[in-house]
C-alpha cells in the first residue's frame, strides 16, 4: 500500500512562532557571519581576533606576523570556509527540494544513493583520467570530475523516481527501499575501483568514502560559486510549485502547476547541486534531513522561505562542523562526514520515531 | 445560455479496460450537475477528463469552446478549480496557507479579503493558523473546499464565470457541513459558475442539482431534471435496490425499502 507519508508535527500548535519568518533571513546572515570570523580565528596556526583585521588586509600595520597570517587566511582557511558553507548550502537546499519532490521529510540525497552515484561517477572519472585510456582527459580532472558527478547523482536521482511513482503518487517505502539497493549498488562500483585503483587512485577514493573539507582551494570554491547561485535563481522559481505539490500532483495540477516541470527541473537542481557538492567533498549525510526538519518547525514549510534560509543554515552548520573537524584532533583531521552523521542520524531516527504511529510503512 | 463545458464522445480505456465508453455532456453557465452512480462506473475518470488532468482515449472536452488539452495548466487553472478526495498534506502547513495556495502568485497581503471570506464560508476561520494535518478529516475537507473557493474567486474576477468540479465532496462532511458545502456550490451557480458535483447521497444531489446525470457501466444511463431521472424504475436498474420515491414539498425524495424497517427487509429480486 502507498503510505500515508508523515505528518511532522502531531500537537496542535500555533503557528505564532511563524513570526520568526519574517526575520529568519536577516538572523541566519549575521550568524553565518559570525560563525564565518570564528571558524577564520581557528585552525592549526591560530589567529586571534585582534590580528584579523590586519591579515584580512583591512586596517593595521603590517609586522612580521602579518605576512604569516595573511597567508594562512588567503590561500588555505578562505577558501576552505567558502568552500564549506557553498557544500553545505547546497546539500540542505538538496534535500529540501528532494522532500518536497516526493513529499516526505525523510527524504535526503545521502541517504537515498543520490550522493554515492555521484561518487561512484567522480571515483570511475579518477580512475579512468589516470589511465592509460583517459590520459588525453587527465588535464580536465578539475573539471571533469563535478561533471560527472553531476552525471551519476542525476541518473541516480531519475532511476528512483521512475521506481518509486506510479501514476502521480510516491511510495515511500519503495522510495526508500530503492535508495538502499541503490546505495548499495553504487558502494560495489566504488568497492570494485578500490580493487583494482593503484596506491594513489585509492587515496583520492578513500577521501570520497568519508567525505573531508581539506582539498578545497580557490578552484574548486569557484566550481561551486555558481552552482550555488544557478540553484538559488531555480529555487525562486520552483518554490510555489513544490508548496502546491504537497497536494499530489494531480492538485498540484488543479491548482495551475506544470507538474511534469516542476518535477524535472527539481530532479535535475537536486542532482546538480549534489552531484557538484559531492565531487569536492565527497559524500555528506544527513545535513539535508536535518537542516529542512528543524527549519520547519521554526519558520514553516513554505518553500519561499525554506529553500534560502536552508541554504544559509546548511552553510552555518558546515563552517562549523568543518571547524569542528580541524580542530578536535589537531593537528590531524576528523573526516566531517563522521560529524555529521554522528548528529545526524540520531535526529534521523527521532523523525522516525514521530511518525511511527502516524504513517505504517 | 452558452455552454461552459461541452464534452463529445468521451471515452476512456486503462489496458484493456473500458472505463468510459461515449459519454456526451453540456453544461452551461449557472447550471448545477451531480454525477450519481454505483462504485465503479466511471464518475471519477469522468470528473478528472473534465477537469484537463486526464485525456481521453476517445471524443473531446471543449472548454470555454476551446480544446481543454491546449490550455497550459496555469491558464486552466484561472477556468476550472476542482476538489479532489482524500488529499493528504504531509507538511505543516496551517489552513491559512492551503487557502492561500489558491491564490496564485498573490500574496496574504493581496488575497486577504479572498482567504478571509473563503476561511468564513467554510466555518474555519477560527482554525487559520492551525496545522492542517492536526484538524479532523471533515475540517481538513472544508479547508481544501475553501482553497478550491479562493481559486475559483481568482479565476472568475479575470476570465468570467468558471467551472466547479467537486469530487465527492461531502464523503467526509457531518450533516450540516454536507449542507453548508452543497449550498456554498449552489451560490456560485447563482453567480454563473458552471458547478458539476459527485454525489453518493441521492437526496442531497436531487435537492440541490438542477440536472443529474446518471453513469452507470461506463456510460451515460441518463441526463435530466430530476422528476424525469429519479424514478423506482431507473434505481432499481442502476443502484439494484428497490426504493420508494415520495415527493417532498414537490421534489422526489428516496427511501430504500430495506430502510424503511430495520431487520424485516428481504433481499430485493434480481
Amino acid at each position: 500500500m502507498s503510505v500515508a507519508a508523515g505528518i511532522e508535527t502531531r500537537s496542535p500548535r500555533h503557528s505564532a512562532g511563524r513570526r520568526a519568518a519574517s526575520f529568519a533571513i536577516p538572523l541566519l546572515l549575521v550568524v553565518l557571519l559570525v560563525t564565518a570570523i570564528a571558524a577564520l580565528t581557528v585552525g592549526a596556526a591560530g589567529i586571534p581576533l585582534s590580528r584579523l583585521p590586519a591579515a584580512l588586509g583591512l586596517a593595521g600595520e603590517n609586522t612580521a606576523m602579518t605576512a604569516r597570517d595573511q597567508l594562512v587566511l588567503w590561500s588555505i582557511r578562505i577558501p576552505r570556509i567558502a568552500a564549506a558553507a557553498m557544500i553545505g548550502g547546497l546539500l540542505a537546499a538538496a534535500g529540501a527540494i528532494m522532500q518536497g519532490l516526493f513529499r516526505n521529510p525523510l527524504a535526503d540525497p545521502a541517504l537515498v544513493g543520490v550522493s554515492s552515484g555521484g561518487a561512484l561517477a567522480a571515483a570511475s572519472a579518477i580512475v579512468f583520467t589516470d589511465s592509460r585510456f583517459g590520459e588525453a582527459l587527465r588535464v580536465l580532472q578539475t573539471e571533469l570530475l563535478p561533471l560527472a558527478a553531476f552525471a551519476g547523482s542525476l541518473a541516480t536521482t531519475t532511476i528512483l523516481y521512475g521506481i518509486s511513482s506510479r501514476s502521480g503518487r510516491t511510495s515511500i517505502a519503495i522510495f526508500l527501499l530503492a535508495g538502499v539497493a541503490i546505495t548499495a549498488i553504487a558502494n560495489a562500483g566504488i568497492g570494485l575501483l578500490v580493487f583494482i585503483a593503484d596506491d594513489r587512485q585509492l587515496r583520492d577514493i578513500t577521501f570520497w568514502m568519508l567525505g573531508s573539507m581539506s582539498g578545497a582551494t580557490w578552484t574548486k570554491a569557484a566550481v561551486l560559486a555558481p552552482v550555488l547561485i544557478a540553484g538559488l535563481a531555480g529555487c525562486a522559481f520552483i518554490a510555489r510549485g513544490l508548496d502546491l505539490l504537497v497536494l499530489g500532483e494531480a492538485d498540484a495540477f488543479h491548482g495551475g502547476v506544470d507538474v511534469e516541470r516542476l518535477k524535472r527541473i527539481s530532479i535535475v537542481m537536486v542532482s546538480a547541486m549534489t552531484g557538484v557538492a559531492v565531487s569536492i567533498s565527497g559524500v555528506i549525510g544527513f545535513v539535508g534531513i536535518v537542516v529542512p526538519h528543524l527549519l520547519r518547525l521554526v519558520i514553516g514549510p513554505a518553500h519561499r522561505l525554506l529553500l534560502p534560509a536552508s541554504v544559509l543554515s546548511g552553510a552555518i552548520l558546515m563552517v562549523g562542523a568543518d571547524t569542528l573537524a580541524r580542530t578536535i584532533v589537531a593537528p590531524a583531521e576528523m573526516p566531517i562526514g563522521i560529524l555529521t552523521a554522528a548528529v545526524g542520524a540520531p535526529v534521523f531516527l527521532f523523525i522516525l520515531l514521530r511518525q511511527r504511529g502516524l504513517a505504517a510503512l | 445560455m452558452t455552454a461552459v463545458l461541452e464534452a463529445r464522445h468521451l471515452g476512456k480505456r486503462a489496458g484493456r479496460a473500458t472505463l468510459l465508453d461515449g459519454v456526451g455532456l453540456t453544461v452551461a453557465a449557472g447550471e448545477m450537475i451531480a454525477i450519481i452512480g454505483p462504485n465503479g462506473a466511471g464518475k471519477s475518470t469522468l470528473l478528472r477528463l473534465l477537469s484537463g488532468d486526464l485525456r481521453p482515449s476517445a471524443g473531446e472536452v471543449r472548454l470555454k469552446q476551446r480544446d481543454i488539452g491546449s490550455f497550459a495548466p496555469r491558464e486552466l487553472a484561472a477556468r476550472r478549480a476542482m476538489l479532489s478526495q482524500h488529499i493528504n498534506v504531509t507538511f505543516p502547513f496551517t489552513v491559512e496557507e492551503i487557502v492561500l495556495m489558491g491564490a496564485g502568485e498573490r500574496s496574504l497581503r493581496e488575497a486577504g479579503p479572498l482567504v478571509d471570506a473563503a476561511l468564513d464560508e467554510v466555518g474555519l476561520s477560527h482554525f487559520r493558523e492551525r496545522q492542517l494535518p492536526t484538524l479532523s478529516g471533515g475540517e481538513q475537507q472544508r479547508a481544501h473546499f475553501a482553497r478550491v473557493l479562493v481559486q475559483l474567486a481568482c479565476g472568475e474576477a479575470k476570465h468570467g464565470p468558471g467551472l466547479l468540479l467537486l469530487d465527492e465532496p461531502t464523503s467526509s462532511l457531518d450533516l450540516r457541513h454536507q449542507i453548508d458545502l452543497v449550498e456554498a456550490a449552489r451560490r456560485r451557480a447563482a453567480a454563473g459558475t458552471a458547478v458539476i458535483a459527485i454525489l453518493h447521497d441521492l437526496n442531497l444531489a436531487i435537492r440541490f442539482a438542477d440536472r443529474l446525470v446518471v453513469l452507470a457501466g461506463g456510460r451515460l444511463a441518463a441526463d435530466g431534471p430530476r422528476a424525469e431521472v429519479v424514478t423506482r424504475e431507473r434505481i432499481r436498474d442502476i443502484f439494484e435496490i428497490d426504493a420508494d420515491v415520495h415527493q417532498v414539498d414537490g421534489v422526489p425524495y428516496v427511501l430504500p425499502q430495506s430502510m424503511r424497517a430495520a431487520g424485516q427487509a428481504e433481499l430485493p429480486p434480481r
